[in-house]
């Protein structure tokens, strides 16, 4: 079982703060950057807003269409002029194919038929709204030639967005810092005045003398002739050492912090922070089962099949990212994993049906004899999943926040107030027992949350 | 003071030269210690290099790295689904209708799924016909997951492809079209209107198929006597419901006569309701399930049921029987009175295996046009034809059976005559047997097809006409298994799927427009335009019966002549299924084996029941021994010649005497594990597949050691364990004479228990009371309740050997008590007039006489499980508080906390805690389901397996509560009454256990606790139970 502490971190976060910090006061006139690769866009496009036909593209197209790439549709890359070369086909036959392709392969146009054979026979959305213009528009950003990710520009935007993110963060820790620095200047000071006066007390002529230690008695002999003292420390020890014992036994079996390395490096931090992915989207079993459920990889597809790469934010890897290898040919092999796992060829965009099942290492473990339900908590109790689970979507390697004790659980119930409104089922049981107990909100624990028999059966 | 006396250690030292007491005056042992075996050789000891100090460094090491690596915990895989199927959502339970007909039980049912397992089967309660699982039905879902089933087809014994298997039955078919060798299929009961279209096309496609349908157990008699008298072959249904007086001749009609299913009718009817109950009289050779829930139990012998039967047929008639005059001639002229009186509310059944018998109950029920017995809409559940089996025998023997094919029947082992089949097996060219596991008839076959379990296959029945009922799979098969009817349509050149085919036939000739889908889904369909087809067909049934009533008076009058001299030669002999094991078509399943059975309360065999004067005529007996087992000895019975060399006896009351009687199922060796093979087979005594024969017994040597979980047979006249009373005095007296509140001593002044208590009593008032009611009346015994348990909270299976020690797991357990008088009323009379120690009513001498059942007592049930009692003495003794009481009113049990120190169990007064002494799961010792990882499939994810060492017991299945509540929690709404169920309660199709929430006032169940007949168990410990019982009121009104 290999764990990767999840603790240790503060010190490089510390580190990557004072780097970040000093580069800060640098990088402000990169913001510029975006707006000219922009305009070098548009200035390639000729006829059309390549701008708002990017827009277009990704709110339209980008669900079956690449640029560079073959996905459920033919890649898109400089397809107007490609069709005039190849094929001697107008702009007329891209406007009517794409408001109406099902009616031009009905019509028995040659061209569209092979197209519709060639891709398994999938009928492209018909897409009546967009006007010519806007069909211009989006022809204009696929005859865009690729703008050069701005490389250059990346490291410092990123570290700009990073510092100024981290320094709300830690500040506590420049402070911590800082007060080391003073209590150091402190203890400097304090041997150079020692110093000073000891040479002012030889330049006067003053000998400071040692006491002369008279002849005492060794303190440990002292310390073993009382035996009081000894006896009082011996309790003292067994009574300390059997403190930590206990502490040490009853973490055992307690595996906070457990972050296994998974088969696939799935990244919590992109999918629910950087992306904003609803947890319960994938979990969905956490809803109405007591299984949070691991999502079958189907679910996956559902967003993969045409997210094939990593493209990460738009400027591209932090350089602490870089450093752990979190590149992003790193991520988008991660991705291919996925396709493998789910027998998904790429190539010819189809299943191949060989598929492996994809054996992840389970990180909250309860024992078999507690019985743990998650559609009680996510979904009755409305508890958002970060109160166990942590900040998730901060997560790059998950890992488990909660002890998952018994004490924990406890501890929980005691304080939390159940959620009863509009929930008909607490309607009487909460009038009666909160006036009963003499209270406007009950706790979980005072309708019956501290039961043995409602976890352990 | 010193003494010359001398000891003596045995008698061998009487003789001086004895070489023994020599040899043990000089040495230790009589014999050399075999040291060395267990050292080895010394030159290898000495040559070796590790010494005693590397071995004490060796343990130390790998001590101290066991214990460092048992900090670290071990790395749980966990796999989704690549691709998640629709319906799922792990963790959380389908249910799906299908429909068992394995050939012995027909039921529509309710499979609960998880996570595509299939891990219970629960009633389908809007089956209006078979809804009810059995025992038997309820434990089928083990034998899913049987480890020592088919896993694919064979050739003599080798594994082979189904392609090659179908190729060579297809090859044969073809060689044998036109020739005049015969290509027989014998097959069970399958009552399937697709697979009887299936069969019939077959034989069309081939003029030379016989089908046979071939029963274990026959109702060749009943069925006879319904064709001969309404022309089809099928089974009257009896709706008990509807009869106020119902007398039984031998017929064991809550278990499984005539296929069984009746036990929910009767038990409706038992209830008394506006003062009136229906009466039931029982006369009978064993001591059946049936017989102990009776109001009037006559023991008699076979022989001795016909002549009454045949004189109250007589006396029904106003004509006379002949007939020898015998001392039942007073209960026929008082029970033809009865029946006189109750007019069409009654109602005859017999389970006499005589055509003739059969005859006079269908005539007599037709006499008195008895409300409850229904011919319109007969029952399909048994199709055995004796006489076309003996046929196919005697084709086979003669050479004239080219091919025999065989699904869902073991006839070695099931026929009387098994020698003649397998002589007529060896001269078929090609024998194929449809088996989900290995048995006797595999073994003897060429070919063996592993066919589905009946949770894999697609299937559908008319259990009785009009009502269908479709089987679907609730899982994928297991194994390279395939059903006989896929198979079957290939032969038939279709390329359809079984599936196809059933849709086909359900859209052409059942759902008459209906729904499909609908149909599916409730598993059961009965068709609304069956008072159309009913007419007419019933109008055909009545012009037939007409026309045959006027042809039959003279064989009824032979019937009545035949049966009135039915004469007794010596001992007779009556074979009869058990409720837990049937024809033992599940003999290789662990919870099965364990269950008690309902009288004898004997798991894990089979056993002759004999009467106690003839016990003691024989010199056979019982024995309870020092270790808690019984034992009893061992018998040889012979029937024409045929003979089981020791069959252990069980001295059984109410056996009438002259009688013995033996129970199919067991005596299984084939494809068995050790442990299975329990019992004897008592097929081989079914000779002409008569069910009564006479039978010539005598003892031999040699003692049986019985698991029997019950040793203790009465009550001892404590009648406030089961309070009892008649329907008379429950009519019209005050409650408080009948179900009297015990009085306790308190200051000296007599007082009601109910009103003494040690301890402050919490307020209950808010929130869910869960309270379970069980009423003595309608519980007829039959345990499909402790079957259900075991699945729903996986009570682990202990093994016989265990069991004698008393130490089975069952959570719920149904006590069964004689009484030692006639009633349980005199027991009552009887220790209350206990005068003095010695004497006539001295109590040494008359209690010893109350532990000694009557030779025909009355009989009571009684579920018991743990009652969550309000004030737990279990609770007040737990050293670490492992045990504590909910809210709700469940009194629970934190198997984690618990350590095992048992005092719970002691202080329980009704001892319902079990004890895990040992690991029952991964042990190889106890190679039950638990311990295959097939077999764990059956385990519910939502309970606990226990460990070695824990106390555990009923939860009043908590888990099922839990999720209801969560379920209402989630739709924020409120629970309804009805909603709340255990394993139990849900079992139960008679309606004796009800479970709810008696905060509820409008529930059932708060309704049933202010009943009149409510009482606690052992009220006057104390122990505010929340289960509760109804007094058992029994009719005795004679006339």
């Amino acid at each position: 079982m290999k764990k990767v502490p999840y603790r240790n971190q503060f010190s490089k976060i510390l580190g990557f703060t004072l780097i970040a910090f000093l580069l800060f006061t640098g990088s402000v006139q990169s913001q510029d950057d975006v707006t000219s690769e922009s305009a070098s866009i548009e200035a390639a496009a000729g006829g059309g807003d390549a701008i708002n036909g990017k827009a277009l593209f990704n709110q339209n197209c980008a669900a079956c269409h690449a640029l560079n790439r073959k996905m459920t549709g033919p890649a898109l890359a400089n397809v107007a002029s490609r069709l005039e070369e190849e094929e001697g086909l107008g702009k007329e036959w891209l406007y009517s194919w794409i408001n109406n392709s099902s009616g031009m392969i009905k019509s028995g146009d040659a061209y569209a038929n092979k197209i519709y054979a060639e891709y398994n026979q999938a009928a492209m959305t018909a897409f009546p709204t967009l006007s010519n213009g806007d069909i211009d528009d989006i022809l204009a950003y696929t005859a865009a030639a690729p703008a050069a990710a701005p490389t250059a520009a990346v490291g410092t935007v990123e570290s700009s967005a990073n510092s100024a993110g981290n320094l709300s963060g830690v500040s506590n820790e420049i402070i911590l810092a800082a007060l080391v620095l003073v209590f150091g200047l402190l203890v400097v000071m304090l041997l150079l005045v020692n110093k000073t006066l000891q040479r002012i007390a030889a330049a006067s002529g003053i000998v400071v003398e040692k006491e002369k230690a008279e002849k005492r008695t060794p303190i440990w002999k002292a310390f073993a002739k009382n035996q009081f003292l000894v006896l009082l420390t011996t309790i003292f020890l067994l009574l300390g050492s059997a403190y930590f014992a206990y502490g040490w036994m009853m973490q055992v079996g307690v595996d906070q912090g457990y972050a296994p390395i998974q088969p696939i490096h799935y990244s919590h931090k992109i999918h629910a922070g950087d992306n904003k992915i609803e947890c319960k989207y994938c979990h969905s079993s956490a809803r109405v089962s007591k299984h949070s459920g691991i999502p079958s990889l189907n679910v996956c597809m559902n967003c993969h099949k045409s997210i094939y790469e990593y493209t990460g934010n738009p400027e591209g890897p932090s350089k602490e990212d870089i450093e752990n290898g979190y590149t992003n040919e790193f991520y988008t092999g991660e991705i291919k994993k996925l396709y493998k796992a789910v027998g998904w060829d790429e190539e010819n965009q189809k299943y191949t049906g060989e598929s492996q099942p994809v054996e992840w290492v389970r990180i909250h473990n309860l024992p078999d004899f507690a019985y743990f339900n998650h559609s009680q908590h996510v979904s009755v109790a409305g508890i958002e999943c970060q109160t166990c689970h942590g900040p998730v979507e901060e997560m790059e390697i998950m890992y488990q926040y909660s002890p998952l004790t018994m004490g924990w659980c406890i501890d929980c119930h005691r304080e939390t107030n159940v959620k009863v409104e509009g929930n008909a089922y607490y309607e009487k049981i909460h009038a009666e027992l909160s006036k009963k107990y003499g209270v406007d909100n009950l706790t979980a624990a005072q309708l019956g949350g501290l039961e043995c028999g409602k976890c352990h059966y | 003071m010193a003494s010359n006396k001398k000891y003596w250690k045995n008698e061998a030292e009487l003789n001086p030269d004895d070489s023994i007491v020599e040899a043990l005056r000089q040495n230790e042992f009589v014999e050399q210690i075999p040291v060395d075996d267990f050292l080895g050789d010394k030159e290898t000891l000495s040559t070796t290099n590790t010494n005693r100090r590397d071995f004490l460094k060796y343990v130390g090491f790998s001590t101290a790295a066991a214990s460092l690596a048992a900090c670290e915990g071990p790395v749980i895989k966990s796999i989704p689904y690549v691709v998640l199927p629709e319906n799922i959502v792990p963790g959380v339970a389908n249910f799906y209708a299908t429909t068992i007909a394995n050939g012995y039980d027909f039921a529509s049912i309710l499979i609960k799924t998880r996570e595509g397992r299939p891990i219970k089967v629960e009633n389908n309660t809007i089956a209006k016909v078979g809804g009810a699982a059995n025992a038997r039905i309820q434990g089928s879902i083990l034998s899913l997951y049987d480890s020592t089933r088919l896993q694919g087809p064979m050739a003599n014994g080798e594994p082979i492809e189904w392609d090659v298997l179908n190729a060579t039955i297809k090859a044969k078919m073809e060689e044998l079209k036109g020739s005049s060798k015969k290509i027989a299929l014998m097959t069970q009961t399958y009552a399937s209107p697709s697979t009887d279209r299936l069969l019939g096309e077959l034989l069309v496609a081939n003029e030379n198929v016989v089908h046979v349908t071939y029963d274990a157990i026959s109702e060749d008699a009943a069925l006879t006597a319904f064709e001969n008298k309404y022309g089809q072959r099928a089974l009257v249904d009896y709706d008990f419901e509807k009869a106020s007086l119902i007398v039984s001749f031998g017929a064991d009609f809550i278990a499984d006569w005539q296929g069984g299913g009746y036990d929910a009718g009767y038990s409706r009817g038992r209830v008394p309701k506006n003062g009136k109950m229906s009466r039931h009289v029982q006369l009978e050779a064993n001591m059946s399930l049936t017989g102990a829930n009776a109001d009037k139990r006559i023991a008699m012998k076979p022989s001795a049921q016909k002549v009454v039967l045949a004189k109250l047929y007589g006396k029904l008639n106003g004509s006379s029987v002949g007939g020898n005059s015998s001392e039942y001639d007073a209960a026929v002229d008082t029970l033809a009175a009865e029946i006189k009186k109750a007019g069409s509310s009654a109602v005859v059944v017999t389970g006499l295996d005589d055509v003739n018998a059969q005859a006079v109950v269908l005539a007599i029920n037709e006499m008195l046009g008895s409300k409850a017995f229904d011919v319109t809409a007969p029952k399909y559940t048994r199709k055995g034809d004796v006489k076309a089996v003996n046929g196919l025998i005697a084709d086979m023997k003669a050479g004239r059976v080219g091919a025999l094919i065989m699904d869902g029947v073991n006839p070695l082992y099931s026929l009387p005559n098994a020698s003649d089949f397998k002589e007529g097996l060896e001269k078929v060219d090609l024998s194929v047997a449809f088996s989900t596991n290995w048995n006797d008839t595999t073994e003897a076959v060429e070919y063996v097809a592993a066919s589905n379990h009946y949770l894999e296959s697609w299937g559908d029945t008319q259990i009785k006409k009009g009502h269908y009922s479709l089987m679907q799979p609730t899982i994928k098969e297991l194994f390279d298994t395939k059903q006989f009817q896929t198979v079957a349509l290939e032969w038939l050149g279709s390329n359809q799927t079984y599936y196809d085919y059933i849709k086909q036939t359900w859209a052409a000739s059942i759902l008459n427009g209906a729904n499909w889908n609908q149909a599916l889904q409730d598993g059961v369909f009965s068709a609304d335009t069956m008072s159309v087809d009913a007419e007419g067909n019933t109008q055909d049934i009545v012009a037939s019966a007409n026309a045959a009533e006027a042809s039959a008076i003279v064989p009824i009058a032979s019937a009545i002549r035949s049966l009135a001299n039915t004469t007794s030669d010596g001992m007779e002999l009556t074979l009869y299924s058990k409720i837990g094991m049937g024809d033992g078509q599940q003999a290789s399943n662990p919870w099965l084996q364990e269950f008690p059975d309902p009288i004898s309360r004997v798991s894990w065999d089979n056993y002759v029941t004999i009467s106690k004067s003839d016990a003691i005529e024989l010199g056979v007996e019982n024995v309870n021994v020092a270790n808690g087992g019984m034992d009893g000895s061992y018998v040889k019975l012979t029937v024409n010649g045929v003979s089981l060399d020791q069959v252990p006896v069980v001295v059984q009351p109410g056996q009438a005497k002259g009688s013995v009687g033996l129970s199919f199922g067991y005596g299984k060796k084939v494809g068995l594990k050790e442990d299975m093979q329990t019992g004897v087979n008592a097929f081989l005594l079914y000779d002409g597949f008569s069910a009564n024969q006479s039978v010539s017994i005598e003892k031999v040597t040699g003692n049986h050691e019985f698991a029997c979980m019950q040793l203790h047979k009465t009550l001892m006249g404590r009648g406030d364990i089961i309070k009892e009373t008649t329907l008379e005095i429950f009519n019209t007296k005050n409650h408080s004479e009948w179900n009297e509140v015990p009085m306790v001593s308190l200051d000296h002044q007599e007082v009601p228990a109910t009103s003494v208590d040690l301890w402050d009593s919490f307020d209950r008032s808010i929130g869910h009371h869960f309270n379970m009611s069980i009423d003595l009346n309608s519980c007829t015994g039959c345990g499909s309740c402790v079957i259900a348990c075991h699945a729903e909270n996986n009570v682990p299976v202990v093994g016989k050997a265990e069991v004698r020690k008393s130490r089975d797991m069952h959570w719920l357990r149904i006590d069964r008590y004689y009484s030692s008088e006639e009633t349980f009323e005199q027991d009552n009379t009887k220790k209350d007039e206990f005068d003095g120690l010695t004497g006539d009513k001295g109590s040494l001498s008359g209690f010893g006489e109350l532990e000694d059942p009557s030779s025909n007592p009355q009989v009571a049930f009684q579920p018991v499980m743990c009652q969550h009692c309000n004030h737990a003495p279990c609770e007040t003794v737990c050293p670490v508080a492992a045990t504590s009481h909910g809210r709700q009113g469940q009194n629970q049990m934190a198997y984690n906390r618990c350590v095992g120190t048992r005092y719970c169990a002691n202080n329980c007064p009704y001892k319902v805690r079990r004890f895990n002494w040992f690991l029952y799961n991964n042990n190889d010792e106890f190679d039950f389901h638990m311990n295959n990882d097939l077999g764990k499939m059956v385990l519910n994810p939502d309970v606990n397996v226990r460990s070695r060492g824990v106390i555990e017991k009923c939860s009043m299945c908590i888990q099922k509560t839990q999720k209801t509540i969560l379920d209402a929690k989630r739709d924020g709404r409120v629970i309804e009454d009805g909603e709340f169920h255990t394993a139990c309660s849900s079992a139960c199709s008679s309606g004796a256990i009800v479970f709810g929430d008696i905060n509820d006032e409008k529930s059932e169940i708060a309704e049933l606790k202010e009943s009149d007949r409510m009482y606690h168990l052992l009220e006057h410990v104390g122990t505010k139970p929340n289960v509760f019982y109804h007094v058992k009121v029994r009719n005795t009104n004679e006339a």
